[in-house]
C-alpha cells in the first residue's frame, strides 16, 4: 500500500511492479507443482477420478477392490528369513497380523464368481514399532508395465454409452501399445480359479529389495502360496455360485481350523526385469520360503479393523525397499487418493457402510 | 525506548532457515499428492522435514516472546501495523500448527510415523476415520493459506525494503554493525 505522503527518500512505486511478477511467478511454480496448470502428466487423482466413474462405486468404499472381508492371525518367520532381511518381521517369533481380502472391482456387492481377481492384504506390526503392509493379488504378473498403459487399457475397457460395450478399436490400439496387456487378458479368461480363498494363491508383483544386517542387497518379489489343495471351479459352477460363496466358505473354514500360507520369495537374477510387473520371473529362481501366514478368524470389513487401513505397499520396515517399478510407486500413490476420499466420505456421513446391514457385505452369523 | 534495532541472531538465522525449509515442505507436500512416482521418495523427506519445523517453530517462538523485539517504523499507516502482527502471527499459528496436523493426521489415519532409520513417532490420536477426514483435507487447505500468507509476507519485506525503503527489511537481513 503506498504511504499517501511519500518523503523523498521512498522508492518508485513503480518497483510494485517486479514485486508482483515475483510473488506471481512464485505463486505460477507453486501452482504447476500441485497441477492445477499446464501439468498433463497422469495423475493419481486423475486414475482415481476415472475409477470412481466406472463401475458401481459406493461412496465410503474403497474405489477398487471395494468388497472385502477383514481377518486376523499371525505370521511366523522362518529361521532362513533373518539371512535375506534385518526387518524384525523376519526375527520376530510370532507377530499379530490383520488383512483383508478382496474382490477387484469397485462394486461391493459384485458376485464372488465374476471376478477373475483376488486380492489378500495384511499388516504387520513388529515389536520394535516399525510396520509392514502388503498387499498382493491372485494374478502371477501384472496386467502393464506403466500405470498410464494400465490407465489406457482401463479407459478402452470402459463400455462406449451408444452400445453399451467397450470399443474393440480403442482396445486394439492399446494393446498395439502394450502388447504385455495381452497375456494378462488371456490369463483373466483361461486361468482356473479356485473354490476357496483359502486354496488361492496371492502374489505381490512387485518387486522390493531386502537389505541383511551385512547391508547385503537381494531384489525379491513374495507371494502367499496356500497349504489348502486348490479345487478348480467350472465357469458353470462359478455363475452358480452365491454371491457371497468365498466369504461364506471362509467363515466355514475357519469354523473348522486355522488356514495356512507359506510365504515365499523368489531371488532375482542378473538380468531379471526388476522394474516390470507384467513379467513373471523363471520359475527356475531361487526360491526361500520366510514365513507362514495363519488365519485364525474373519470378520465383515464393515465392522472389522481392516476397512479404515490403507494398505500401501510402500509402509515398509527398515530391511526392506520399495524397487523403481513405476506400479509399485503408482498403487501407493493411488491408494493413498482412494483412502483419502473414502475416509472423507466416511467423517462427512457419506458413505453407504451404515444404511447397508453388515450382513449383506459378508459373513454374517 | 529501549528496543534493539534488529532481530537478534538465533531470531535471523532462524527465520532464513525455516524460509527455506518451509518453502522446500509446502513444494514437496504440493508434488507428492500428484505424484505417481515419487510420492514415497517425497513423504520421507516430508516427514522429518515436518517435525524439524515444529521443533525449530518452538524454539522460534520462545526466542521471539522471552526477547526484545525492533518497532515498526512510526510512521507505518495503523492498516499496515495491523496487517504486520496479523500475519507475523498466523506464520506463527501456521508453523506450529501445519506439522502437528500431519502428525495428528497420520496418526487417525492409521498411518505409521516413520522418521529415518527406525526411529518413528508414537500416534498422538487415535485410529478414526471421522477425524482423519476431517484433517486431511485440512492439512492440505492450510498450506495453501500458509503458502499466500508466505507470498504476502514476502511482497510486504520487498515492499518495505525497495518502495518505503525503511528499516523493517534490515532488521531481519542483518545485525548490529560494530
Amino acid at each position: 500500500m503506498p504511504n499517501p505522503n511519500p518523503p523523498p527518500r521512498r522508492g518508485s512505486l513503480l518497483l510494485l511492479l517486479p514485486i508482483a511478477l515475483i510473488l506471481l511467478a512464485l505463486a505460477a511454480l507453486f501452482a504447476w507443482v500441485g497441477g492445477w496448470f499446464g501439468n498433463h502428466q497422469l495423475t493419481p487423482q486423475k486414475m482415481m477420478d476415472f475409477a470412481q466413474k466406472s463401475g458401481t462405486q459406493a461412496p465410503g468404499f474403497r474405489r477398487a477392490h471395494s468388497k472385502g472381508v477383514c481377518f486376523a492371525g499371525t505370521f511366523t518367520p522362518t529361521p532362513e528369513a533373518a539371512g535375506l532381511s534385518k526387518a524384525r518381521a523376519f526375527s520376530q517369533p510370532a507377530i499379530a497380523v490383520i488383512g483383508r481380502f478382496s474382490a477387484s472391482s469397485n462394486n461391493p456387492y459384485a458376485p464372488d464368481g465374476a471376478s477373475p481377481v483376488r486380492g489378500m492384504a495384511v499388516q504387520l506390526k513388529t515389536d520394535d514399532g516399525q510396520e509392514w503392509r502388503i498387499a498382493m493379488n491372485s494374478f502371477p504378473f501384472f496386467a502393464a508395465a506403466t500405470p498410464q498403459a494400465f490407465q489406457a487399457m482401463n479407459e478402452a475397457g470402459k463400455p462406449d454409452p451408444a452400445t453399451g460395450k467397450p470399443d474393440p478399436a480403442k482396445m486394439k490400439a492399446v494393446l498395439a501399445a502394450h502388447p504385455e496387456i495381452a497375456a494378462f487378458q488371456a490369463w483373466a479368461k483361461t486361468a482356473p480359479r479356485s473354490d476357496s480363498l483359502g486354496s488361492t494363491r496371492f502374489n505381490g508383483v512387485n518387486a522390493f529389495r531386502l537389505t541383511d544386517a551385512k547391508g547385503v542387497d537381494r531384489m525379491v518379489r513374495w507371494s502367499m502360496r496356500p497349504r489348502t489343495a486348490f479345487v478348480a471351479m467350472t465357469p458353470e459352477q462359478l455363475k452358480a455360485a452365491d454371491a457371497d460363496f468365498l466369504i461364506a466358505d471362509l467363515d466355514q473354514r475357519l469354523a473348522a481350523g486355522p488356514l495356512v500360507w507359506d510365504m515365499v520369495v523368489q531371488l532375482a537374477e542378473a538380468g531379471d526385469p526388476i522394474t516390470d510387473p507384467s513379467k513373471a520371473w523363471p520359475d527356475t529362481r531361487k526360491e526361500t520360503t520366510i514365513g507362514t501366514l495363519t488365519l485364525a478368524h474373519a470378520e465383515p470389513q464393515a465392522t472389522g479393523p481392516c476397512r479404515d487401513l490403507n494398505f500401501d505397499p510402500l509402509i515398509l520396515p527398515v530391511g526392506i525397499a520399495g524397487s523403481d517399478d513405476p506400479i509399485l510407486h503408482a498403487r501407493s500413490a493411488a491408494y493413498s487418493v482412494s483412502f483419502n476420499r473414502r475416509e472423507r466420505e466416511i467423517s462427512t456421513g457419506k458413505s453407504a457402510y451404515p444404511v447397508v446391514p453388515a450382513a449383506q457385505n459378508g459373513s454374517a452369523k | 525506548m529501549n528496543r534493539p534495532r534488529h532481530f537478534n541472531l538465533l531470531a535471523r538465522v532462524l527465520h532464513w532457515a525455516m524460509a527455506v525449509a518451509i518453502l522446500a515442505m509446502l513444494f514437496v507436500g504440493a508434488g507428492m499428492v500428484v505424484s505417481l512416482q515419487y510420492r514415497a521418495q517425497l513423504l520421507d523427506l516430508h516427514r522429518p522435514l515436518g517435525i524439524a519445523i515444529l521443533l525449530l517453530a518452538i524454539a522460534r517462538l520462545v526466542n521471539r516472546l522471552s526477547r526484545p523485539t525492533p518497532a515498526l517504523p512510526a510512521d507505518l499507516p495503523a492498516i499496515q501495523k495491523f496487517a504486520a502482527h496479523a500475519s507475523h502471527w498466523l506464520l506463527y499459528g501456521l508453523m506450529l500448527a501445519m506439522p502437528l496436523i500431519g502428525w495428528a493426521m497420520l496418526s487417525a489415519g492409521g498411518y505409521p510415523i516413520p522418521l529415518f532409520g527406525g526411529v518413528h513417532l508414537p500416534a498422538i490420536l487415535p485410529h478414526s476415520p471421522e477425524v482423519y477426514g476431517m484433517l486431511r483435507p485440512l492439512h492440505g487447505i492450510l498450506a495453501y493459506l500458509l503458502f499466500a500468507t508466505i507470498l504476502a509476507h514476502l511482497g510486504a519485506a520487498l515492499f518495505h525494503a525497495w518502495v518505503r525503503r525503511d528499516e523493517v527489511f534490515g532488521q531481519m537481513a542483518s545485525g548490529e554493525r560494530k
